[in-house]
């Protein structure tokens, strides 16, 4: 047993997952936490207000900052929660339903978070 | 089906904890990033309501929350990055034991000073 996450699989779909999952989460590793010493800690909840993401949100560049970590920390959540759902949810029936409906609760969320970066008006 | 004191009693030694705190901070992570977008999204309605929502986020227990997820978000980040090591450099997995405890300590020293750090901030 040569891996520490799910075998890798043999091609297809599957393998593009797998690939994402991996890829997505070395760059997260650097947008998450960079988001997070920046938000969290050298700035934190105390003295971000709306003023704070207005002029945050002057440049293109935190939105598109934003914009890519928000796609692939979904992506990366949504595919994280399939490959439970597969796991853990065994009826067939529960599965695809399940799976269903993360798939529009998950469109929905994307949707609405990329509107709200890229929509917003100071 | 596993079930649930399987996963306490199963004794596959520090992989298996790392395989079982990766999938429930995956899990903390996602649920906070969707809270995450909703209240973001907020900020489309103009600053009154933007402004009275984010004092929300300023009450002692919501920081010792974010603490916590900014401990989750490290953990999984950590692990997951020993994840890529062992998947894409097979020869690693002769250090695999050591990369698990690498994952422990580099986690403990990032996230102690962060942790004191954030919670003092409550205080001033």
């Amino acid at each position: 047993m040569d891996e520490a996450g799910r075998p890798r699989p043999e091609s297809g779909l599957e393998l593009y997952a797998w690939m994402f999952m991996r890829v997505s989460g070395v760059v997260l590793l650097f947008l998450a936490l960079g988001h997070l010493l920046i938000m969290h800690i050298i700035h934190n909840v105390d003295n971000i207000d709306f003023q704070f993401v207005a002029r945050r949100y002057a440049t293109p560049f935190w939105r598109t900052y934003d914009l890519v970590m928000l796609w692939l920390a979904l992506i990366h959540g949504l595919n994280g929660i399939r490959t439970l759902v597969g796991d853990y949810v065994r009826p067939k029936g529960w599965q695809v339903a399940t799976l269903a409906s993360l798939y529009v609760f998950g469109f929905i969320l994307l949707a609405l978070g990329s509107l709200t970066i890229m929509t917003f008006q100071p | 089906m596993v079930k649930f004191r399987d996963y306490l009693t199963y004794r596959g030694g520090p992989g298996h904890w790392s395989w079982v705190l990766h999938r429930v901070t995956g899990v903390g992570v996602f649920l906070f990033l969707l809270v995450h977008i909703v209240d973001i999204a907020l900020v489309g309605w103009g600053p009154a309501v933007f402004n009275k929502l984010l004092f929300l986020y300023r009450y002692p227990p919501f920081r010792v929350g974010e603490v916590m997820l900014a401990g989750a978000v490290l953990y999984h980040a950590l692990n997951g990055l020993r994840i890529c090591i062992i998947d894409f450099w097979p020869e690693a997995t002769v250090i695999q034991r050591k990369l698990v405890y690498a994952v422990g300590v580099t986690f403990v020293v990032v996230f102690i000073p962060a942790a004191v750090y954030m919670l003092s901030a409550i205080l001033k």
